[in-house]
């Protein structure tokens, strides 16, 4: 019959009435500053710099100041400059620190494409995004204090992701020591074998 | 108690004694003047308020009624913490739309589009004065009470056809063309469904009709008309009727957003732009008030035993369901097209409101019918609505609905 609809209609808005009191499955507003959503792991938004050390942030970036981020950095928001002397990193080899790292993140659009490219795992992407500040140039403007922060950090945010870089890092020093332990051992062996050092051939 | 000693209760007197109390201060060549304008400010006191607590009221019910939460963060300015559920969001709304630039378009007509809100709001808030509002309040006692309402009411076309013209853009006369076609079209079943209350009680006082439907059937049983099988057809068709002229969900095509962008009020900001939904509600609140009066026995208390409850809280009372029902509509039904709606009108509403006018004909005729022959009469009548209703909805739904998917499963 004409109208039937209708009824039928009021009755579902009106068991969404009485529902949406007693029923809090049905509720889908989340009241935001007081309550938040978990965000799901692969969410991303502005990079960081990962610290070896909590406690002695600036000493145990892994950041080597190569500049390849800077220079892939579509909009051209990193600003690297590199550091006269060299300090040991984590594996104790010397290397060549950020004096200057700064990310502009009013320009930053946080695609990820530092992260892809650096080979040190030194960058990565934040979860942040309540960074409303009330001075636009300072305060979005992040220098490398801002940004570093330490690798337990990482493994906070992104677990699945930290674990396996972890992983790969250890797996490439141990390589590493290996091959540095062969070769001092072929050398060794090679000095045992021939202690007279020929000289080399003389170039024409 | 005795029902003199009701009428007169010291509540019931109550507003009346402090209006007179208040006048007496007055010189008397002045009394006339301030009896009037204390009955204007009364009103537009209170039908302003509850003008501001329905929008509030309307946000969380279509909040509530879509599994949402709505509007609950304002509060008291200064008092952190306190919320009251955002009771003052409509004084947030005030303030802000007071502080907002009010732009005219530089080919506007001027003089017009200022207007055009004020004549909206003045005509809606005229029609308040007819209506009773309790056993002995009623800001004007007209015979033709009805008439004016209607003619009041009418007027606010005209206001909302000069805001489309006036701001000389296509959309806002289009929609200002399709308001009116909307107006006019619904006027008629507006009408057509309250005259057999006129025919029935032979008077177009408010307060005539409302004092008609006075008395209960063994104390519980109240005589309203809606509770008549000429009453109830006529109280459907007066909703809907008054749905359509109020500009609602699902009659809202003047301003249908996503259609006309904002319909006639396209070129109005700020405070002219609250003008108009203000208008849009008090328009609402006095057709709810109407139906009240003329289907639900205005003032009148429904079970004789609650008598001892002043008469304007019952009215208010109606008031508020009337408009919670308008609200829960608006919340469950989705916008018409305007072929839907005209067609409606012209060929639903207005047929079944014509053959209502012949029933509660037929109804003043077999008044005099009892016993058994009261029964034949109360079937005759609903056949004479129930028929053609059924019969209508089949032959205008053929071919339209259950709606046949042709690639959907």
């Amino acid at each position: 019959m004409l109208g039937s609809g209708i009824i039928n209609g009021l009755i579902v808005t009106a068991k969404n009435f009485a529902g949406s009191y007693h029923d809090p499955e049905r509720m889908v507003t989340v009241e935001y500053p007081e309550q938040k959503t978990v965000l799901p792991e692969n969410y991303r938004n502005f990079p960081f710099l990962i610290t070896e050390n909590a406690t002695d942030p600036m000493g145990t970036l892994r950041c080597v100041a190569c500049q390849i981020c800077e220079k892939e950095c579509p909009p051209q928001c990193i600003i690297i400059e590199k550091s006269k002397d060299k300090k040991p990193d984590a594996t104790g080899k010397l290397q060549l620190y950020p004096a200057i790292f700064g990310i502009d993140t009013s320009v930053c659009m946080s695609c990820q494409i530092c992260v892809e490219v650096c080979p040190f795992d030194a960058i990565k992407m934040d979860k942040v995004f309540e960074i409303a500040t009330t001075d636009r140039f300072q305060d979005l403007f992040l220098d490398r204090e801002r940004l570093a922060k330490p690798n337990s950090y990482y493994h906070e945010i992104h677990p699945v992701e930290a674990a396996e870089v972890d992983g790969r890092l250890l797996a490439e020093r141990k390589a590493a020591e290996e091959k540095a332990k062969v070769a001092a051992a072929a050398k060794a062996a090679a000095a045992a074998a021939k202690p007279v050092v020929t000289p080399p051939p003389a170039t024409p | 108690m005795s029902a003199a000693s009701l009428t007169d209760s010291f509540l019931e007197r109550a507003p009346l004694a402090l209006r007179d109390w208040v006048v007496n201060f007055l010189p008397a060549p002045l009394q006339w003047l301030g009896h009037h304008l204390i009955t204007i400010i009364a009103v537009l006191a209170v039908f302003g308020t509850f003008f501001a607590f329905t929008t509030i009221a309307e946000r969380k019910l279509l909040a509530r009624l879509q599994n949402r939460l709505g509007p609950n963060r304002s509060g008291l300015p200064w008092i952190k913490g306190l919320t009251l559920f955002g009771l003052s969001q409509p004084f947030a709304d005030a303030i802000k739309t007071l502080t907002k630039e009010d732009i005219v378009p530089a080919a506007a007509d001027k003089c017009l589009h200022f207007l055009a809100p004020v004549i909206v709001v003045a005509f809606s808030l005229m029609t308040f004065a007819v209506l009773p509002f309790g056993r002995h309040l009623i800001p004007v006692e007209l015979d033709a009470a009805l008439l004016y309402f209607f003619a009041a009411g009418a007027a606010t076309e005209l206001a909302i056809f000069m805001a489309g013209w006036s701001s000389r853009n296509k959309y806002s006369l289009l929609a200002a063309m399709r308001a009116l076609a909307q107006l006019i079209s619904y006027e008629l079943p507006l009408i057509l469904s309250v005259v057999p209350i006129v025919l029935v009680t032979s008077t177009l006082s408010t307060q005539g009709i409302v004092l008609a439907q006075g008395g209960w059937t063994f104390g519980f049983l109240p005589h309203w008309f809606v509770f008549t099988p000429w009453g109830f057809p006529g109280f459907i068709i007066f909703l809907v009727a008054a749905l359509a002229e109020s500009n609602r969900s699902p009659f809202d095509l003047p301003e249908a957003e996503s259609e006309l962008i904002a319909g006639h009020l396209t070129e109005y900001s700020g405070f002219k732009y609250a003008l108009f939904f203000m208008a849009e509600y008090f328009g609402l609140t006095a057709l709810s008030g109407l139906g009240v009066t003329l289907f639900l026995g205005g003032w009148q208390a429904p079970i004789a035993a609650l008598q001892f409850i002043p008469s304007y809280a019952w009215f208010m009372l109606k008031l508020i369901g009337m408009l919670v029902f308008f609200i829960w509509i608006r919340g469950t039904l989705l916008r018409l097209r305007i072929d839907q709606l005209t067609r409606l009108a012209w060929q639903f509403l207005v047929p079944l409101a014509l053959l209502n006018v012949g029933n509660a004909a037929f109804w003043i005729l077999t008044s005099s019918w009892s016993g058994p022959l009261q029964l034949i009469r109360w079937a005759v009548s609903l056949a004479i609505i129930v028929i053609p209703f059924i019969l209508l909805g089949r032959t205008l739904t053929a071919g339209y609905a259950p709606r046949a998917y042709r690639y959907a499963p």
